[in-house]
């Protein structure tokens, strides 16, 4: 297997991570926040679909970036109505989103596009283009260093780059601001910031809205920028991958981003059998390459490879006691 | 204190719920171009119009009420068991197995065998989560999850790799042998003198079914296990006091919760497929959440919403067959569902709690 | 009441500036249960006024809507004489209120600093206001003596610095008022003491303080005035110094009170429950109990006194076999088990014990069963509520009226579900469970906590009926008035020791409050 395998297959693994990545900073805000999510699977397909019909119908990928976030946004509203407003059960909320998500967009999908709901491909202004990185074409030449630059970092569309500045501004927003620090004590113990007098509400709104415009970027990314359109379920179950990635980094942004490359990179190796035989020397079965980031996930919840221990209020809906 | 009278409880909520969202649900329909109005009728004429009709729905509803309990029983325990679909999956693997290794002389036995491998492989599949959650304190909403994706690979794998036939390029086992079908609702209702349609898959997995509402309905409300499972549901610091122990009681609702999913594999598989292929639960493990908070975890609550759920399957594929509505409406119908009795039940119960708390109040002054 | 009231109160509050708080008929009801009714309450500047009541005398839900922690239904706020809207806390901190929580607001793995400076930050920058605040904070800790670490975690530093954060958070905030609600729950009496004068400390530095308590001792050592609260309606308030605590304990329940339960001398039996050693580890690998050794005889009450969390739960959860624990424990002659499989609850009640648990509503009940359910709560294996594989619900309601009937639970109703009863009731409920299973032994704990005094009596009675049918009993309270009624012999623990043991009539109050202090005279019978 030679360099310029591994550099596809990075490459492969940036793109495919991306999305990975945006769903898993999403699920960072809102389950730091105490708000547990598992309708991030919902909220990207929605933007996927609306992204990529708006983009098509106006032809700008821009407007379509926009109407995706705008439509994981009222997912996103839906849900803090349910378990931030009414208290609901946030697992619940998040497994009707799902639903909703996937049988709303091929719905919609279909009384506009008539195409088996699925929109249009979309070319040219209506995708999101690769963009080079200043002087990659130059520096092309140069040996190992060159390829990495030119052919693995540079030559993606603008939102993986958003992606990736994604990280330390999550970080930098939870660890150094007033506003992180709010966030994170109201994931832990909402009373304390209630009495402290700090709405409760508006900072679980603010975290739930901050997951739904970055579900939106992850499902606008999908659909414009990853792959030429919508088609059904198109998420496939990424939400979940995310989710999962979540838990791997145990609610921490920098290690969300290796977790997000590491299923990122056993997602770019699935579609590429060839190089799984020339790595393994037995004969790796494709499912359990596909399988691998749950079964990750799963070891990782038992407490096997240190403890898991998400937001001491996660999940529970904020009562102020009687 | 109880603000509200028990029926309202029981029954006015989840009403409101349903129609609200059936309301939302019209305004769908008439937002891509459709009459609602004619759509339900069209529902209602293709679900239940029929002996056909009928034995869709009650098909549907077959798989839904195995589901749906499996979702209650566990719920009762305080577990939320999103893993249905994949018990549902290995539960298939189950049938599979039992219905093509032994070759059996009459369905009336294989029924039962079929049963104990479906049951079986589907509470081995909630196992493990349950054992995790039991002993390792992990969240068994997300390891269930993950145990529906880690199944759907292990079929997938199995189907591919060991039991395909040979030749074939189908993702699917062989067809089971004619002794293992299951009769259908045609031939059990023929020698009492009803003629029911020949070529709907309903069968006798339906009445097994009916069973199983009863039996889990005494399970619950009249054993010991089922009052420490209900203890233990409502609270767990009691459950210690009482000297109810927590592990037996995860591992014993998650048992049973997986072996009715499992349970399910009679109806789809054996009785109307025939054989395992790709996908053969087709998402009725989730429809379990949606007839179980429907039905609020009651099996009686669960039969009457898995049948109103088999009438929106199969309403919904009459749509699907002669509009332009396609048959992800039932998709959208199911999440409102859900939504609305499950997460925004409060929206539903606290005007109707004022409503009741003010009758009261002018009870009590009047 | 009301002659007092104008008498003595309104006249020590009605001259002078205008008080740091006025409340004006202040109402509130959680649904149908209505905890304040037109309360109407004034407290001078710079002074520590003492708000006293039972259990769900309202107390509380009235701090928490001067707080803003809950809207009030009717009535007006004034501070400092202006009227003040205070629809959240919020606003109560811009208006100069502080409140210490009964339960600490505080997040647990965040350091002492992050909490103080929590919501009161300076700038949209963590790193300057948390440097501004930590000058700030040293300087406060110095003013008043209340020296903490501000970056040692909250889950690493005791209650009682834990509430000196709470303390140092109102400061912090620049409060003018401070409310604090049971603050000595929590605290051992030295601890108290301690807490007690900085409450003075900040009184003579002109702040006003409202002390919320159910413990008349509490009332007449630090307060300047004090008022009554009862069944959520307020009323007289008091100057301290021209009240004493038989007058207020009148006052908080509407009649003279019983503070002594008429019994017989015991007459003890042979040793019943016999403990050698006994030891505790809980989960953060803290021991909670370290080698405790009793006895109770048949036919004695033996009274287990201390602040609460320093084991007396753990022991009673130990012998009830809720928790593993090491060490000895012998029941009529015979081990008990205290680890493996076999150390359930299930096994000491086929073993002759009975168990009425300190948390009624968490462990005793299950709130949402039926009265009649949860008769059978514990019991559930019994074969006399069994026929064949299925549980004879029929013979459990029947059994179920008459032990409603027997300890005059009311409604008796066998049907209703157990949290539609009143605190009492829900006790008697537990009560009769337990009582009529004619135990060798019965486990109490708090058996009086949250129940109206009518109820009070019938329990101390119950027990005091089965201690003279020759059961012996182990009863655990905070209390101390109970303990001192209830027991024939007191045993007080503190930090996971039995300090000394006493008889009742034989000590004073002073001499166990120091016990529960830790201070040993070497006279205890470990």
């Amino acid at each position: 297997m030679g360099f310029d395998t591994v550099i596809q297959v990075l490459d492969s693994t940036l793109r495919l991570s991306t999305p990975l990545l945006l769903a898993c900073l999403a699920g960072l805000f809102s389950e730091r926040s105490g708000i547990f999510d598992i309708g991030l699977e919902a909220k990207m397909l929605v933007a996927a679909f609306f992204s990529a019909a708006v983009a098509y119908t106006t032809g700008s990928v821009w407007i379509g970036l926009l109407a995706g976030i705008a439509a994981s946004l009222v997912f996103a509203g839906i849900h803090g109505l349910a378990s931030i407003t009414f208290r609901g059960n946030q697992l619940i909320s998040g497994v009707a989103l799902n639903f909703l998500a996937s049988g709303m967009t091929v719905l919609i999908a279909q009384s506009w596009f008539k195409q088996g709901g699925r929109t249009p491909s979309l070319i040219g202004g209506a995708r999101f283009e690769p963009i080079d990185l200043p002087f990659a074409g130059s520096v092309a030449g140069v040996p190992i260093v060159g390829p990495i630059y030119s052919d693995l970092l540079s030559g993606h569309s603008v939102l993986v780059y958003v992606a990736l500045l994604a990280v330390p501004a999550t970080w930098w927003l939870l660890f150094r601001t007033r506003f992180g620090l709010r966030l994170r004590a109201v994931g832990e113990n909402p009373a304390a910031v209630d009495t402290a007098g700090v709405s409760v509400v508006g900072l679980r709104y603010a975290a739930v809205g901050i997951a739904g415009v970055l579900c939106g970027i992850a499902g606008a990314y999908l659909a414009t920028g990853l792959q030429a359109g919508f088609v059904k379920e198109m998420t496939a179950g990424r939400g979940y991958i995310a989710l999962a990635a979540l838990i791997f980094a145990k609610w921490r942004p920098w290690h969300a981003l290796g977790a997000c490359w590491l299923f990122g990179l056993l997602q770019a190796l699935a579609l590429r059998t060839d190089v799984v035989e020339a790595i393994f020397p037995f004969r790796m079965p494709v499912q359990l390459l596909d399988s691998m980031p749950y079964i990750l996930t799963v070891v990782i919840l038992a407490g096997f490879v240190g403890k898991a221990i998400p937001p001491r209020a996660g999940g529970q809906p904020y009562v102020k006691e009687r | 204190m109880d603000v509200m009278p028990k029926w309202a409880d029981v029954i006015l909520v989840p009403v409101i719920s349903l129609l609200l969202a059936m309301a939302i649900s019209a305004l769908v329909i008439l937002l891509i171009g459709e009459d609602p109005v004619a759509a339900l009728k069209m529902m209602v004429q293709g679900a239940l119009g029929s002996s056909y009709g009928w034995g869709y729905t009650l098909y549907y509803a077959t798989n839904f009420i195995f589901t749906g309990l499996a979702v209650a029983v566990a719920y009762h325990a305080s577990m939320f068991n999103i893993g249905g679909e994949g018990q549902a999956t290995l539960g298939g693997l189950g049938v599979a197995i039992v219905c093509l290794a032994v070759p059996w002389p009459h369905w009336a036995l294989a029924l039962p065998a079929a049963m104990i491998g479906g049951a079986l492989f589907g509470a081995a599949w909630a196992a493990i989560p349950a054992w995790l959650q039991a002993r390792r304190g992990s969240h068994i909403v997300i390891t269930t999850i993950m145990f529906n994706f880690i199944g759907a690979a292990l079929l997938n794998y199995v189907l591919v790799n060991v039991m395909r036939p040979e030749g074939s390029m189908d993702p699917a086992t062989a067809n089971f042998p004619p002794a293992t079908h299951l009769p259908t609702l045609h031939e059990l209702l023929a020698p009492i003198g009803i003629n029911f349609s020949k070529s709907a898959p309903a069968n006798v997995s339906f009445l097994i079914a009916l069973v199983a509402c009863v039996a889990v309905w005494l399970l619950l409300w009249r054993t010991r296990f089922g009052f420490e499972i209900r203890a233990f549901g409502r609270s767990e610091s009691g459950a210690v006091y009482a000297g109810i122990s927590p592990f037996k009681i995860i591992m014993g609702a998650m048992l049973i919760s997986g072996a009715l999913a499992g349970l399910m594999a009679i109806n789809n598989v054996m009785g109307e497929a025939e054989r395992l292929v790709m996908n053969s639960v087709e998402g009725a493990g989730f429809i379990g959440i949606a007839v179980a908070l429907m039905g609020r975890s009651h099996p009686l609550g669960v039969l009457i919403a898995a049948i109103l759920f088999g009438f929106l399957y199969q309403g919904g594929a009459e749509l699907a067959l002669w509009t332009s509505i396609p048959r992800d409406l039932i998709v959208v119908i199911q999440g409102l569902v859900i939504l609305f009795t499950g997460a925004l039940d409060n929206m539903v119960r606290m005007p109707i709690e004022r409503v009741f708390l003010a009758l009261r109040r002018r009870r009590t002054e009047g | 009441m009301t002659d007092l009231a104008e008498t003595s109160g309104a006249a020590a509050v009605a001259q002078g500036p205008a008080p740091a708080i006025e409340l004006r008929g202040i109402s509130k009801a959680f649904g149908p249960v209505q905890a304040n009714r037109d309360i109407s309450l004034k407290v001078a500047k710079g002074t520590i006024h003492g708000i006293i009541g039972e259990n769900g005398a309202g107390k509380s839900t009235l701090m928490s809507i001067l707080y803003g922690f809950y809207k009030a239904d009717a009535g007006e706020i004034l501070i400092n004489g202006h009227p003040t809207e205070i629809p959240d806390s919020q606003a109560a901190i811009a208006a100069g209120i502080g409140m210490v929580f009964q339960h600490f607001k505080l997040v647990e793995n965040f350091s002492v600093l992050e909490n103080v400076v929590l919501g009161a930050e300076e700038g949209r920058l963590l790193k300057p206001s948390l440097a501004k605040a930590r000058k700030l904070l040293t300087q406060l800790a110095q003013e008043y003596e209340m020296n903490v670490d501000p970056d040692a975690l909250i889950e690493e530093i005791g209650v009682g610095m834990q509430q000196r954060v709470e303390i140092l958070k109102a400061l912090y905030r620049r409060a003018d008022i401070l409310i604090l609600d049971e603050p000595t729950g929590v605290l051992t009496p030295a601890e108290a003491d301690h807490l007690f004068r900085i409450l003075r400390g900040l009184r003579d530095e002109g702040k006003t303080i409202v002390l919320i308590t159910h413990k008349l001792r509490e009332i007449m050592e630090v307060t300047d005035t004090v008022s009554v609260m009862r069944r959520g309606e307020m009323g007289a308030t008091l100057t301290t110094s021209e009240t004493n605590p038989e007058q207020l304990a009148e006052l908080m329940v509407g009649r003279k009170v019983l503070l002594r339960v008429d019994k017989a001398p015991a007459t003890p039996g042979k040793t019943i429950l016999k403990v050698a050693d006994l030891r505790v580890v809980d989960e953060d690998k803290v021991e909670r109990l370290r080698g405790i050794s009793f006895e109770v005889r048949a036919g004695e009450i033996l009274g287990i006194a201390g602040v609460a969390g320093n084991g007396q739960s753990e022991l009673l959860e130990v012998l009830g076999g809720m928790i593993p624990a090491t060490g000895r424990v012998e029941l009529n002659g015979t081990a008990l088990e205290l680890t493996g499989r076999a150390c359930n609850g299930r096994n000491r009640r086929a073993r002759g014990i009975a168990h009425v648990p300190e948390d009624r509503q968490r462990e005793g009940l299950i709130m949402d069963f039926a009265a009649w359910e949860n008769v059978a709560f514990g019991y559930q294996n019994d074969p006399a509520y069994a026929s064949g594989w299925l549980m004879d619900n029929a013979g459990l309601r029947r059994d179920t009226e008459g032990k409603m009937k027997r300890f005059d639970v009311r409604p008796p109703n066998p049907a209703l579900a157990a949290k539609n009863f009143s605190g009492g009731n829900q006790q008697k409920i537990v009560l009769a469970r337990e009582i009529e299973r004619n135990p060798d032994l019965l486990l109490v704990g708090q058996p009086t906590r949250g129940v109206d005094i009518g109820a009070i009596e019938f329990i101390h009675q119950r027990i005091v009926e089965l201690r003279d049918a020759g059961k012996a009993i182990l009863l655990v309270s905070v209390e101390l008035d109970e303990i001192l009624g209830l027991s024939d012999r007191i045993a007080v623990m503190f930090d996971g020791r039995i300090m000394g043991e006493r008889l009742p009539n034989e000590t004073t109050e002073a001499e166990l409050g120091l016990l529960m202090a830790g201070v040993s005279d070497g006279k205890g019978a470990t």
